[in-house]
Protein backbone atom coordinates (compact mmCIF):
# COMPACT_ATOMS: atom_id res chain seq x y z
CA UNK A 1 0.00 0.00 0.00
CA UNK A 2 1.79 3.22 -1.49
CA UNK A 3 0.56 6.41 0.20
CA UNK A 4 1.84 9.66 -1.11
CA UNK A 5 3.18 12.49 1.41
CA UNK A 6 0.30 14.86 0.86
CA UNK A 7 -2.12 11.73 1.78
CA UNK A 8 0.43 11.24 4.69
CA UNK A 9 0.10 14.88 5.85
CA UNK A 10 -4.08 14.42 6.14
CA UNK A 11 -4.19 11.84 8.68
CA UNK A 12 -4.63 12.83 12.03
CA UNK A 13 -2.77 9.70 13.72
CA UNK A 14 0.22 10.29 11.59
CA UNK A 15 0.60 13.67 13.49
CA UNK A 16 0.02 11.45 16.48
CA UNK A 17 2.82 8.91 15.33
CA UNK A 18 5.15 11.58 15.12
CA UNK A 19 4.37 13.46 17.96
CA UNK A 20 5.36 9.97 19.94
CA UNK A 21 8.49 8.22 17.28
CA UNK A 22 10.78 11.62 17.45
CA UNK A 23 11.06 11.97 20.97
CA UNK A 24 11.55 8.20 21.28
CA UNK A 25 14.20 8.80 18.55
CA UNK A 26 15.62 11.53 20.25
CA UNK A 27 16.07 9.69 23.51
CA UNK A 28 17.64 6.77 21.89
CA UNK A 29 20.07 9.09 20.42
CA UNK A 30 20.74 10.47 23.90
CA UNK A 31 21.19 7.23 25.54
CA UNK A 32 24.46 6.85 23.30
CA UNK A 33 25.82 10.46 23.39
CA UNK A 34 25.08 11.57 26.92
CA UNK A 35 28.01 11.43 29.18
CA UNK A 36 26.22 11.16 32.68
CA UNK A 37 25.66 7.44 33.46
CA UNK A 38 22.09 8.55 35.33
CA UNK A 39 21.03 10.85 32.40
CA UNK A 40 21.73 8.12 29.38
CA UNK A 41 19.68 5.84 31.81
CA UNK A 42 16.70 8.20 32.23
CA UNK A 43 17.13 9.09 28.13
CA UNK A 44 16.55 5.12 27.97
CA UNK A 45 13.48 5.45 29.94
CA UNK A 46 11.95 8.46 27.54
CA UNK A 47 13.00 5.72 24.82
CA UNK A 48 11.15 2.90 26.33
CA UNK A 49 8.28 5.23 27.10
CA UNK A 50 7.61 6.14 23.60
CA UNK A 51 7.44 2.40 22.48
CA UNK A 52 4.64 1.27 25.17
CA UNK A 53 2.74 4.79 23.62
CA UNK A 54 3.08 3.42 20.27
CA UNK A 55 1.67 0.23 21.41
CA UNK A 56 -1.35 1.92 22.95
CA UNK A 57 -1.71 3.65 20.09
CA UNK A 58 -2.04 0.91 17.99
CA UNK A 59 -4.46 -0.57 20.38
CA UNK A 60 -2.30 -3.24 21.91
CA UNK A 61 -2.64 -1.74 25.65
CA UNK A 62 -1.47 -5.01 27.15
CA UNK A 63 1.87 -5.09 25.55
CA UNK A 64 2.06 -1.27 26.28
CA UNK A 65 1.28 -1.24 29.93
CA UNK A 66 3.39 -4.56 30.34
CA UNK A 67 6.62 -1.90 28.53
CA UNK A 68 5.88 -0.09 31.45
CA UNK A 69 5.81 -2.14 34.30
CA UNK A 70 8.53 -3.98 33.48
CA UNK A 71 11.33 -2.30 31.49
CA UNK A 72 10.05 1.44 32.67
CA UNK A 73 8.98 0.31 36.35
CA UNK A 74 11.47 -2.95 36.81
CA UNK A 75 14.57 -3.29 34.56
CA UNK A 76 15.53 0.96 34.65
CA UNK A 77 15.02 0.81 37.96
CA UNK A 78 17.15 -1.75 39.01
CA UNK A 79 20.02 -0.12 36.68
CA UNK A 80 19.42 3.24 38.58
CA UNK A 81 20.03 1.26 41.61
CA UNK A 82 23.12 -0.54 40.83
CA UNK A 83 24.67 3.08 39.57
CA UNK A 84 23.17 4.33 42.90
CA UNK A 85 25.04 1.77 45.26
CA UNK A 86 28.14 1.88 43.29
CA UNK A 87 28.97 5.74 42.18
CA UNK A 88 25.97 7.80 40.86
CA UNK A 89 28.33 10.17 39.50
CA UNK A 90 26.57 13.66 39.56
CA UNK A 91 29.12 14.89 36.48
CA UNK A 92 29.92 13.97 33.30
CA UNK A 93 32.21 10.89 32.87
CA UNK A 94 34.90 10.24 30.36
CA UNK A 95 34.86 6.79 30.62
CA UNK A 96 31.76 6.86 28.38
CA UNK A 97 33.03 8.13 25.73
CA UNK A 98 34.68 5.27 23.58
CA UNK A 99 37.27 5.94 20.65
CA UNK A 100 36.46 5.70 16.94
CA UNK A 101 37.67 2.05 16.88
CA UNK A 102 34.51 0.90 19.52
CA UNK A 103 31.93 3.86 17.92
CA UNK A 104 32.15 2.94 14.07
CA UNK A 105 31.63 -0.46 14.00
CA UNK A 106 29.00 0.13 16.72
CA UNK A 107 27.10 2.07 14.52
CA UNK A 108 27.12 -0.15 11.23
CA UNK A 109 25.93 -2.67 13.21
CA UNK A 110 22.91 -0.89 14.63
CA UNK A 111 22.41 0.39 11.31
CA UNK A 112 22.73 -3.59 9.89
CA UNK A 113 20.51 -4.20 12.55
CA UNK A 114 18.04 -1.59 12.10
CA UNK A 115 17.80 -2.55 8.16
CA UNK A 116 17.11 -5.89 8.88
CA UNK A 117 14.40 -5.57 11.39
CA UNK A 118 12.63 -2.80 9.72
CA UNK A 119 13.03 -4.63 6.47
CA UNK A 120 11.35 -8.16 8.06
CA UNK A 121 8.65 -6.33 9.62
CA UNK A 122 7.52 -4.18 6.53
CA UNK A 123 7.87 -7.53 4.47
CA UNK A 124 5.72 -9.13 6.77
CA UNK A 125 3.08 -6.50 7.77
CA UNK A 126 3.87 -3.76 5.37
CA UNK A 127 0.52 -4.11 3.73
CA UNK A 128 -1.88 -4.76 6.35
CA UNK A 129 -4.23 -1.63 8.13
CA UNK A 130 -5.45 -1.88 11.59
CA UNK A 131 -9.22 -2.37 11.38
CA UNK A 132 -10.45 0.65 13.08
CA UNK A 133 -13.69 -1.00 15.33
CA UNK A 134 -11.36 -3.57 16.70
CA UNK A 135 -11.57 -1.68 19.87
CA UNK A 136 -8.73 -1.32 22.00
CA UNK A 137 -7.69 -4.71 23.48
CA UNK A 138 -7.06 -7.76 22.07
CA UNK A 139 -5.47 -9.08 25.51
CA UNK A 140 -7.50 -12.47 25.03
CA UNK A 141 -6.19 -13.17 21.86
CA UNK A 142 -2.79 -12.30 22.93
CA UNK A 143 -2.90 -14.82 25.77
CA UNK A 144 -4.80 -17.55 23.75
CA UNK A 145 -1.74 -16.92 20.78
CA UNK A 146 1.23 -17.27 23.83
CA UNK A 147 -0.26 -20.07 25.83
CA UNK A 148 -1.59 -22.33 22.53
CA UNK A 149 0.58 -21.95 19.72
CA UNK A 150 3.57 -20.08 21.09
CA UNK A 151 3.60 -22.20 24.33
CA UNK A 152 6.70 -23.26 23.24
CA UNK A 153 8.84 -20.70 23.10
CA UNK A 154 7.52 -18.92 25.96
CA UNK A 155 8.64 -21.71 27.67
CA UNK A 156 12.02 -21.36 26.45
CA UNK A 157 12.13 -17.76 27.25
CA UNK A 158 11.20 -18.79 30.79
CA UNK A 159 14.48 -21.13 30.87
CA UNK A 160 16.87 -17.89 29.74
CA UNK A 161 15.21 -15.86 32.35
CA UNK A 162 16.32 -18.77 34.93
CA UNK A 163 19.47 -19.35 33.50
CA UNK A 164 20.66 -15.88 34.35
CA UNK A 165 19.00 -15.76 38.25
CA UNK A 166 21.31 -19.03 38.40
CA UNK A 167 24.43 -16.89 37.10
CA UNK A 168 23.23 -14.08 38.86
CA UNK A 169 23.52 -16.12 42.02
CA UNK A 170 26.94 -17.89 41.27
CA UNK A 171 28.31 -14.14 40.49
CA UNK A 172 26.84 -12.73 43.83
CA UNK A 173 27.64 -15.80 46.45
CA UNK A 174 30.87 -15.26 48.36
CA UNK A 175 32.31 -18.66 48.63
CA UNK A 176 33.56 -19.86 52.30
CA UNK A 177 37.15 -19.85 52.56
CA UNK A 178 38.63 -23.43 52.61
CA UNK A 179 39.90 -24.61 55.40
CA UNK A 180 43.49 -25.02 55.69
CA UNK A 181 44.92 -28.43 55.31
CA UNK B 1 -21.46 10.23 23.15
CA UNK B 2 -20.20 12.58 20.50
CA UNK B 3 -17.00 13.84 20.67
CA UNK B 4 -17.91 17.13 22.36
CA UNK B 5 -19.74 15.56 25.14
CA UNK B 6 -17.09 12.74 25.77
CA UNK B 7 -14.05 15.91 26.06
CA UNK B 8 -17.08 18.00 28.38
CA UNK B 9 -17.73 15.08 30.83
CA UNK B 10 -14.07 13.72 30.63
CA UNK B 11 -13.57 17.03 31.85
CA UNK B 12 -15.74 17.59 34.70
CA UNK B 13 -14.74 13.94 35.99
CA UNK B 14 -10.90 14.77 36.22
CA UNK B 15 -11.76 17.93 37.83
CA UNK B 16 -14.19 16.26 40.13
CA UNK B 17 -11.46 13.74 41.12
CA UNK B 18 -8.72 16.52 41.20
CA UNK B 19 -10.44 18.28 44.02
CA UNK B 20 -11.78 15.06 45.95
CA UNK B 21 -8.52 13.99 45.97
CA UNK B 22 -6.88 17.04 47.37
CA UNK B 23 -9.79 17.40 49.84
CA UNK B 24 -9.31 13.97 50.70
CA UNK B 25 -6.12 14.79 51.54
CA UNK B 26 -6.63 17.81 53.87
CA UNK B 27 -8.72 15.65 55.80
CA UNK B 28 -6.74 12.63 55.95
CA UNK B 29 -3.60 14.30 57.30
CA UNK B 30 -5.81 16.07 59.92
CA UNK B 31 -7.31 12.41 60.82
CA UNK B 32 -4.20 11.01 60.86
CA UNK B 33 -2.74 13.13 63.11
CA UNK B 34 -5.53 13.23 65.47
CA UNK B 35 -5.93 9.71 65.45
CA UNK B 36 -2.14 8.32 66.48
CA UNK B 37 -2.42 11.89 68.87
CA UNK B 38 -5.36 9.92 70.65
CA UNK B 39 -3.61 5.93 70.21
CA UNK B 40 -0.76 8.19 72.34
CA UNK B 41 -2.86 10.03 74.93
CA UNK B 42 -2.02 13.15 73.43
CA UNK B 43 -4.54 15.55 71.77
CA UNK B 44 -3.26 16.49 68.64
CA UNK B 45 -3.51 19.37 66.42
CA UNK B 46 -7.28 20.74 67.47
CA UNK B 47 -6.88 24.71 67.13
CA UNK B 48 -7.05 25.77 64.12
CA UNK B 49 -11.37 25.24 63.11
CA UNK B 50 -13.49 23.04 64.78
CA UNK B 51 -11.72 20.13 66.53
CA UNK B 52 -8.18 21.15 64.72
CA UNK B 53 -9.60 20.12 60.95
CA UNK B 54 -8.00 23.33 59.19
CA UNK B 55 -4.49 22.49 60.69
CA UNK B 56 -3.38 20.85 57.32
CA UNK B 57 -4.93 23.80 54.89
CA UNK B 58 -3.02 26.41 57.69
CA UNK B 59 0.31 23.79 57.18
CA UNK B 60 0.03 24.59 53.36
CA UNK B 61 -0.53 28.12 53.53
CA UNK B 62 2.56 28.02 55.97
CA UNK B 63 4.70 25.82 53.18
CA UNK B 64 3.88 27.63 50.49
CA UNK B 65 5.07 30.91 51.28
CA UNK B 66 8.53 29.02 52.75
CA UNK B 67 11.42 29.86 50.70
CA UNK B 68 12.56 27.29 48.01
CA UNK B 69 15.76 26.18 48.82
CA UNK B 70 18.25 24.32 46.47
CA UNK B 71 21.47 22.44 47.29
CA UNK B 72 24.46 24.02 45.12
CA UNK B 73 25.37 20.15 43.50
CA UNK B 74 21.95 19.49 42.62
CA UNK B 75 21.06 18.69 39.45
CA UNK B 76 18.19 21.06 38.99
CA UNK B 77 15.75 19.88 36.60
CA UNK B 78 15.45 16.39 37.91
CA UNK B 79 15.42 17.87 40.96
CA UNK B 80 12.43 20.05 40.17
CA UNK B 81 10.73 17.41 38.19
CA UNK B 82 10.79 14.41 40.84
CA UNK B 83 8.22 16.24 43.36
CA UNK B 84 6.40 16.87 40.31
CA UNK B 85 6.36 13.31 39.04
CA UNK B 86 5.39 11.97 42.55
CA UNK B 87 2.33 14.14 42.34
CA UNK B 88 1.56 12.90 38.90
CA UNK B 89 1.97 9.17 39.33
CA UNK B 90 0.07 9.24 42.90
CA UNK B 91 -2.93 11.22 41.04
CA UNK B 92 -2.81 8.97 37.87
CA UNK B 93 -3.43 5.92 40.00
CA UNK B 94 -7.26 7.17 40.72
CA UNK B 95 -8.33 7.55 37.61
CA UNK B 96 -9.44 3.91 36.98
CA UNK B 97 -10.99 3.58 40.60
CA UNK B 98 -14.37 3.30 40.52
CA UNK B 99 -16.47 5.45 43.49
CA UNK B 100 -19.78 4.84 42.72
CA UNK B 101 -22.54 2.77 40.44
CA UNK B 102 -23.15 4.23 37.02
CA UNK B 103 -25.63 6.93 36.61
CA UNK B 104 -28.21 6.93 34.43
CA UNK B 105 -29.50 10.24 32.90
CA UNK B 106 -31.68 10.75 30.21
CA UNK B 107 -30.24 7.89 28.16
CA UNK B 108 -26.91 8.11 28.60
CA UNK B 109 -24.80 6.34 31.42
CA UNK B 110 -21.74 8.02 32.86
CA UNK B 111 -19.62 5.44 35.29
CA UNK B 112 -18.04 7.21 38.30
CA UNK B 113 -14.49 6.71 37.42
CA UNK B 114 -13.02 8.73 35.53
CA UNK B 115 -12.09 6.00 32.57
CA UNK B 116 -12.66 2.34 32.98
CA UNK B 117 -9.53 0.66 31.29
CA UNK B 118 -9.79 -2.89 30.63
CA UNK B 119 -6.37 -4.05 31.59
CA UNK B 120 -7.06 -1.50 35.28
CA UNK B 121 -4.98 -3.87 36.90
CA UNK B 122 -1.81 -3.75 35.02
CA UNK B 123 -2.13 -0.15 34.32
CA UNK B 124 -2.41 0.18 38.39
CA UNK B 125 0.54 -1.71 38.98
CA UNK B 126 2.78 0.14 36.24
CA UNK B 127 1.48 3.76 37.30
CA UNK B 128 2.62 2.72 41.06
CA UNK B 129 5.78 1.35 39.98
CA UNK B 130 6.43 4.74 38.21
CA UNK B 131 6.41 6.30 41.91
CA UNK B 132 9.76 4.82 41.94
CA UNK B 133 11.11 7.10 39.86
CA UNK B 134 9.93 10.12 42.03
CA UNK B 135 11.79 9.15 45.19
CA UNK B 136 15.03 7.33 43.63
CA UNK B 137 15.38 10.91 40.95
CA UNK B 138 15.15 13.30 44.26
CA UNK B 139 17.63 11.00 46.55
CA UNK B 140 19.89 11.15 43.64
CA UNK B 141 19.53 14.97 42.29
CA UNK B 142 20.37 15.96 45.58
CA UNK B 143 23.34 16.11 45.41
CA UNK B 144 23.78 14.90 49.24
CA UNK B 145 24.56 11.57 50.96
CA UNK B 146 21.11 11.06 53.43
CA UNK B 147 18.64 11.73 50.19
CA UNK B 148 20.65 9.10 48.01
CA UNK B 149 20.91 6.14 51.10
CA UNK B 150 16.96 6.74 51.42
CA UNK B 151 16.44 6.72 47.87
CA UNK B 152 18.31 3.56 47.31
CA UNK B 153 16.69 1.93 50.19
CA UNK B 154 12.78 3.09 48.92
CA UNK B 155 13.52 1.94 45.58
CA UNK B 156 14.59 -1.47 46.72
CA UNK B 157 11.93 -1.62 48.81
CA UNK B 158 8.86 -0.88 46.75
CA UNK B 159 10.30 -2.87 43.85
CA UNK B 160 10.38 -5.90 46.08
CA UNK B 161 6.67 -5.48 47.53
CA UNK B 162 5.37 -4.35 44.13
CA UNK B 163 5.92 -8.23 43.21
CA UNK B 164 4.36 -9.54 46.51
CA UNK B 165 1.35 -6.47 45.34
CA UNK B 166 1.03 -7.58 41.98
CA UNK B 167 0.56 -11.71 43.16
CA UNK B 168 -1.54 -10.93 45.24
CA UNK B 169 -3.95 -9.85 42.83
CA UNK B 170 -3.74 -12.95 40.51
CA UNK B 171 -6.69 -15.22 42.45
CA UNK B 172 -8.69 -12.04 42.47
CA UNK B 173 -8.31 -11.47 38.71
CA UNK B 174 -9.02 -15.13 38.18
CA UNK B 175 -11.87 -15.03 40.34
CA UNK B 176 -13.06 -12.12 38.68
CA UNK B 177 -12.14 -13.07 35.20
CA UNK B 178 -11.21 -9.77 34.17
CA UNK B 179 -8.87 -6.99 34.87
CA UNK B 180 -10.90 -3.58 34.42
CA UNK B 181 -12.12 -2.18 38.03
CA UNK B 182 -15.29 -2.09 37.14
CA UNK B 183 -15.81 -5.60 36.22
CA UNK B 184 -14.01 -6.90 39.19
CA UNK B 185 -16.44 -4.50 41.12
CA UNK B 186 -19.58 -6.06 39.49
CA UNK B 187 -17.85 -9.50 39.73
CA UNK B 188 -18.25 -8.93 43.32
CA UNK B 189 -22.60 -7.98 43.93
CA UNK B 190 -24.68 -10.62 45.17
CA UNK B 191 -24.33 -12.69 47.71
CA UNK B 192 -23.17 -16.24 49.03
CA UNK B 193 -26.29 -18.03 49.40
CA UNK B 194 -28.72 -15.00 50.18
CA UNK B 195 -26.18 -14.62 53.52
CA UNK B 196 -22.42 -13.01 53.27
CA UNK B 197 -22.00 -10.42 50.68
CA UNK B 198 -19.88 -12.06 47.80
CA UNK B 199 -16.65 -9.98 48.25
CA UNK B 200 -13.51 -10.86 47.48
CA UNK B 201 -12.22 -10.70 51.04
CA UNK B 202 -13.14 -14.54 51.13
CA UNK B 203 -9.62 -14.86 49.12
CA UNK B 204 -8.12 -14.06 52.54
CA UNK B 205 -4.42 -14.33 51.70
CA UNK B 206 -4.49 -12.18 48.49
CA UNK B 207 -6.37 -10.06 50.94
CA UNK B 208 -3.62 -10.15 53.88
CA UNK B 209 -0.55 -10.12 51.42
CA UNK B 210 -2.31 -7.31 49.36
CA UNK B 211 -2.37 -5.00 52.44
CA UNK B 212 0.94 -5.74 53.78
CA UNK B 213 2.26 -4.81 50.41
CA UNK B 214 0.37 -1.92 50.47
CA UNK B 215 1.74 -0.92 53.33
CA UNK B 216 5.41 -1.05 52.34
CA UNK B 217 4.56 0.07 48.58
CA UNK B 218 3.42 3.45 50.24
CA UNK B 219 6.65 3.05 53.10
CA UNK B 220 3.93 3.55 55.87
CA UNK B 221 4.73 2.36 59.44
CA UNK B 222 6.01 -0.60 59.85
CA UNK B 223 7.73 0.00 56.45
CA UNK B 224 8.56 3.70 56.66
CA UNK B 225 12.52 3.12 56.38
CA UNK B 226 12.62 5.15 53.60
CA UNK B 227 12.61 8.22 55.53
CA UNK B 228 13.37 6.84 59.20
CA UNK B 229 14.20 10.06 60.78
CA UNK B 230 16.90 8.58 63.60
CA UNK B 231 18.83 6.90 60.72
CA UNK B 232 18.71 9.00 57.56
CA UNK B 233 16.98 12.13 59.00
CA UNK B 234 14.14 12.59 56.12
CA UNK B 235 15.34 10.30 53.61
CA UNK B 236 14.74 11.49 50.03
CA UNK B 237 13.11 14.53 50.45
CA UNK B 238 15.84 15.99 52.95
CA UNK B 239 16.93 18.82 50.74
CA UNK B 240 13.32 19.82 49.78
CA UNK B 241 11.50 22.79 51.43
CA UNK B 242 8.88 24.85 50.77
CA UNK B 243 6.03 23.44 47.94
CA UNK B 244 8.41 21.26 46.67
CA UNK B 245 8.24 19.43 49.85
CA UNK B 246 4.52 19.90 50.43
CA UNK B 247 4.17 17.88 46.84
CA UNK B 248 5.99 14.63 48.60
CA UNK B 249 3.63 15.14 51.41
CA UNK B 250 0.71 15.30 49.07
CA UNK B 251 1.78 12.41 47.06
CA UNK B 252 2.48 10.54 49.83
CA UNK B 253 -1.46 10.70 51.42
CA UNK B 254 -2.64 10.50 47.94
CA UNK B 255 -1.11 6.92 47.54
CA UNK B 256 -2.13 6.36 51.01
CA UNK B 257 -5.52 6.88 49.73
CA UNK B 258 -5.88 5.22 46.83
CA UNK B 259 -4.03 2.09 48.27
CA UNK B 260 -7.18 1.97 50.33
CA UNK B 261 -9.47 2.77 47.75
CA UNK B 262 -7.84 -0.26 45.82
CA UNK B 263 -7.81 -2.81 48.75
CA UNK B 264 -11.46 -1.95 49.14
CA UNK B 265 -12.05 -2.33 45.67
CA UNK B 266 -10.38 -5.50 45.14
CA UNK B 267 -11.84 -6.89 48.44
CA UNK B 268 -14.70 -5.30 50.44
CA UNK B 269 -16.58 -5.09 47.53
CA UNK B 270 -15.73 -1.17 46.14
CA UNK B 271 -19.31 0.55 45.78
CA UNK B 272 -21.48 -2.74 46.13
CA UNK B 273 -23.85 -2.34 49.38
CA UNK B 274 -27.65 -2.20 50.09
CA UNK B 275 -29.68 -0.03 48.26
CA UNK B 276 -33.06 1.29 49.10
CA UNK B 277 -35.33 4.61 49.44
CA UNK B 278 -35.62 6.91 46.01
CA UNK B 279 -33.71 7.00 43.03
CA UNK B 280 -31.30 9.95 43.79
CA UNK B 281 -30.62 7.86 46.80
CA UNK B 282 -29.68 4.81 44.78
CA UNK B 283 -26.96 6.89 43.10
CA UNK B 284 -25.56 8.21 46.27
CA UNK B 285 -25.48 5.20 48.45
CA UNK B 286 -22.76 3.39 46.74
CA UNK B 287 -20.32 6.44 47.28
CA UNK B 288 -21.45 6.54 50.53
CA UNK B 289 -20.27 2.53 50.70
CA UNK B 290 -17.12 3.13 49.09
CA UNK B 291 -16.32 5.78 50.95
CA UNK B 292 -16.56 3.71 54.33
CA UNK B 293 -15.32 0.86 53.10
CA UNK B 294 -12.04 2.86 52.03
CA UNK B 295 -11.86 5.06 55.22
CA UNK B 296 -12.28 1.61 57.30
CA UNK B 297 -9.13 0.35 55.28
CA UNK B 298 -7.33 4.05 56.14
CA UNK B 299 -8.29 3.61 59.73
CA UNK B 300 -6.34 0.35 59.31
CA UNK B 301 -3.07 2.36 58.23
CA UNK B 302 -3.51 4.96 60.76
CA UNK B 303 -3.82 1.96 63.61
CA UNK B 304 -0.43 0.19 62.42
CA UNK B 305 1.32 3.28 62.50
CA UNK B 306 0.11 3.68 65.59
CA UNK B 307 1.14 0.38 67.26
CA UNK B 308 3.92 -0.96 65.40
CA UNK B 309 7.51 -0.48 65.55
CA UNK B 310 9.60 -0.06 62.66
CA UNK B 311 11.69 -3.27 60.69
CA UNK B 312 14.60 -3.75 60.11
CA UNK B 313 15.99 -3.03 56.61
CA UNK B 314 17.20 -7.35 56.49
CA UNK B 315 14.39 -8.49 57.89
CA UNK B 316 12.28 -5.88 55.42
CA UNK B 317 14.15 -7.61 52.84
CA UNK B 318 13.72 -11.02 54.35
CA UNK B 319 10.07 -10.83 55.32
CA UNK B 320 9.24 -9.67 51.29
CA UNK B 321 11.44 -11.95 49.41
CA UNK B 322 11.11 -15.43 51.71
CA UNK B 323 7.93 -14.91 53.33
CA UNK B 324 5.21 -12.71 51.09
CA UNK B 325 6.03 -13.71 47.72
CA UNK B 326 6.72 -17.42 48.53
CA UNK B 327 3.13 -17.52 50.51
CA UNK B 328 1.61 -16.03 47.47
CA UNK B 329 3.17 -17.96 45.00
CA UNK B 330 1.80 -20.86 46.74
CA UNK B 331 -1.51 -19.50 47.16
CA UNK B 332 -1.90 -18.96 43.48
CA UNK B 333 -1.18 -22.77 42.69
CA UNK B 334 -4.30 -23.44 45.42
CA UNK B 335 -6.67 -20.54 43.72
CA UNK B 336 -6.13 -22.75 40.17
CA UNK B 337 -6.96 -26.17 41.65
CA UNK B 338 -9.88 -24.22 42.93
CA UNK B 339 -11.15 -22.53 40.03
CA UNK B 340 -10.01 -26.17 37.80
CA UNK B 341 -12.42 -28.40 40.50
CA UNK B 342 -14.92 -25.77 39.91
CA UNK B 343 -15.31 -25.59 36.66
CA UNK B 344 -13.85 -29.18 35.18
CA UNK B 345 -15.23 -30.98 38.47
CA UNK B 346 -12.91 -33.49 40.68
CA UNK B 347 -9.70 -35.02 38.70
CA UNK B 348 -11.45 -38.78 40.31
CA UNK B 349 -15.16 -37.80 39.60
Amino acid sequence: MHVSFEQWLTEIANYVFAALAIPTLVGAWMVVTSTNIVRAVLYLVVTLAGSAALFIMLGAEFVGWTVVLVYIGAVIILFLIGIMITRAPLGSHEELSHPATVKIPAALLSIVLFTVVAWAVADAFGGLAIPPDVGATRTGQLAEVIFQRFVIPFEVVSLVLLSALVGGIALARKDEPEEPA
Amino acid sequence: MSGLELLVVSGIKVVVAFAFLVLTVLVLVWVERRVVAFMQNRYGPNRAGPGGILQTLADGLKLFFKESMTPRKAQFLLYIAAPVLAVVTALLVFVVIPIGAPVTIGDTTYTLQVTDLDVGVLYILAISSLGVYAVALAGWSSGSKYPLLGSVRSAAQMISYEAALGLALVPVIMFSRTTSLAGIVEAQSGTFGGLLPAWNIVLLPSFVIFLIAGFAETNRAPFDLVEAEQEIVGGYHTEYSGMRFAFFFLAEYINMFNMAALTATFFLGGWNGPLFGPTWLRYVLPVIWFLIKSWVVVFLFIWARGTLPRIRYDQLMAFGWKRLIPVSLVWIMLAMVAIGVRRFGLPWA
